[in-house]
């Protein structure tokens, strides 16, 4: 494995960026300011030379052959797990399965764990700030088992009330289905009060912890919840390779949702019987080298002081907010306390669209749109936000660059 | 300012988005047709009354959009009305064509001028379909076949 790099305190972020190719590159003549890290973080140098390194002098499938590689690139993938429970501090590195992202990790949990336990006017507690991938596998239960979604509202500023979730729960509660963090509000929730008060009625609670794992420090024991799913390509690895949390008990009862090899023990003519969890919910040839990249942008990741991390981020959201408070023709939407680095807002007589064309221009990404989160649009009444979402490579004069740019597309657009 | 970014938002579209022509909803429509865009949530309707040659003797569309779509209706809408069904579709397929950044032949001094004010989009390809949401949502209301365009789906 890669040694982690350590960088010593505080946070130095020009030490940080010089890790990352990409941001040294120029779009349309100018330099880039990548404010669309909440979409996919880009990848430090460390993360793909590990992963050629590895296609380059261990690679083979896992799991099957006897072979010198096979093994090796086995104990590679098999690491890459213990990285993984590490990073989350799960108590077993079998409550680990390897998905190919948080939207299957969701899905997982929804074919595999809910559906079997649900019958028609049974209930699922979720928040209206979800991100679609935590909102249509639970739809699809509502289709095909008569499932009752119950939705639970947020504040104007887009803070989450425990006591209004609490409210929710009900005797056919079967499961709550709650964001770490928005990835439109950026609003943080409190996990650890939300799961004690489902565990209070004996409902168990799944966290999306696509936005969350990067900014937060994750432990799922002490969080006591019952699954957390993670992707990859936020947490500065790769695309293609995400993973589930979920507590032994629940994974030993669970089905398997894909068929196929590796999965099984035995087959017959006319019986099959299941591997072990992880094994049997990662049915074919799994993401190996993408495996191997997680584990080295976790370890990556976790050479940080994450703490310093965060007041970092922090501090870059409060700049951002503050710079664009003086633009009276702006509306922030999201501004809960404690809320992590995503800065979401709409412009009177701008449309997201046009503002984030111009932006690009000016060499800033951001994302336009409704970010996956229509029930949210719907929420704070509006078609689509602009929305800059920062990650810990990013700078205050990132955040000049996104305001100069936001004052000039008024200009463009309003004369 | 970049060239292509002040050659999209020239004045006449912004104008044309400020203040769009034929907006609102007709009474009395023969025709009409919702066009939807997933990727950013933006609506449009398209009224048409149609006579009994087929003419687009009126035309309004309401929605809500981006500058580019909005000003592409408000503009589809000036340049329609009073045209034939045929002469609308040919239109259309030259719109089509000019903001891909690809040769429209076949058309009119007048009508080229109109249409290559929207021509700078090619330039936006993540846009084109800002563009052209007005135009596949008319083709739909004079075919009444779909009821509602999704123009990320093309």
């Amino acid at each position: 494995m890669t040694a982690p790099v350590k960088i010593a305190m505080p946070f130095d972020v020009e030490a940080a960026r010089a890790q990352f190719p990409i941001l040294s590159r120029t779009v349309y003549g100018k330099p880039l300011v990548y404010l669309d890290s909440g979409a996919s973080a880009q990848k430090p140098a460390v993360v793909l030379d590990a992963m050629t390194d590895f296609a380059q002098t261990d690679y083979a499938n896992v799991h099957r052959g006897v072979h010198f590689l096979s093994a090796a690139a086995t104990d590679r993938y098999e690491a890459a797990r213990r990285t993984v429970q590490k990073f989350l501090n799960a108590a077993r590195e079998d409550e680990i399965v390897f998905t190919k992202g948080g939207t299957e990790a969701i899905n997982l949990v929804a074919y595999s764990y809910l559906m079997p336990r649900i019958q028609p006017g049974d209930e699922i507690v979720l928040s209206v700030m979800e991100h679609h991938s935590n909102i249509v596998p639970w739809h699809f239960l509502r289709e095909r088992c008569g499932a009752v979604l119950r939705w639970v509202d947020v504040a104007d500023d887009g803070s989450l009330d425990v006591g209004a979730l609490d409210a929710a729960i009900g005797p056919k509660t079967k499961l709550v289905a709650i964001t770490h963090m928005s990835n439109v509000l950026g609003t943080v929730t409190p996990l650890k009060d939300i799961v004690a008060s489902a565990h209070a009625k004996g409902v168990p609670v799944l966290a999306d912890g696509c936005q969350g794992a990067v900014h937060e420090v994750v432990d799922v024991q002490a969080l006591d919840i019952d699954f957390y799913a993670i992707t990859g390509h936020k947490l500065y690895g790769p695309t293609g390779i995400g993973a589930l949390y979920a507590k032994w008990a629940h994974l030993k009862a669970m089905r398997p949702f894909n068929g196929g090899g590796e999965m099984i023990r035995e087959v017959t003519k006319d019986r099959i019987s299941y591997a072990d969890p992880p094994a049997r919910f990662e049915a074919g040839t799994p993401p190996i080298l993408e495996a191997a990249g997680l584990a080295v942008a976790l370890d990556w990741l976790m050479g940080f002081d994450r703490v310093s991390v965060a007041a970092h981020e922090h501090a870059l959201l409060a700049y951002a907010r503050d710079q664009v408070s003086r633009f009276n023709w702006l509306r922030v939407i999201g501004d809960a306390p404690g809320k992590g680095a995503i800065l979401s807002f709409e412009a009177d007589g701008m449309h997201a669209h046009d503002l984030a064309t111009i932006l690009d221009r000016e060499g800033v990404a951001v994302r336009a749109g409704h970010h996956c989160a229509q029930v949210l649009m719907e929420r704070f009444a509006v078609t689509s936000t602009t929305r800059a979402s920062f990650a810990l490579y990013n700078t205050r004069a990132d955040v000049d660059a996104l305001v100069a740019g936001l004052a000039r597309a008024r200009e463009v657009l309003h004369g | 300012m970049d060239n292509a970014l002040r050659e999209l938002y020239q004045e006449v579209i912004l104008d044309h988005s400020r203040h769009p022509r034929h907006y609102g909803a007709m009474g009395g429509a023969s025709h009409q047709a919702e066009g939807y865009n997933p990727l950013c949530g933006d609506r449009v309707t398209v009224y048409l009354k149609l006579d009994a040659d087929g003419r687009v003797a009126d035309i309004a569309f309401e929605g809500k959009g981006c500058a580019i779509s909005q000003a592409s209706a408000s503009m589809m809408a000036d340049l329609l009305k009073g045209r034939s069904k045929e002469d609308a579709e040919k239109l259309m397929e030259s719109f089509l064509h000019l903001v891909k950044g690809e040769p429209a032949p076949d058309l009119s001094d007048d009508d080229r001028e109109m249409l290559e004010v929207m021509g700078g989009i090619s330039e936006f390809p993540m846009r084109v379909k800002c563009a052209t949401l007005a135009w596949h949502t008319f083709r739909n209301a004079v075919e009444e076949g779909r009821n509602t365009v999704e123009e990320g789906a093309r």
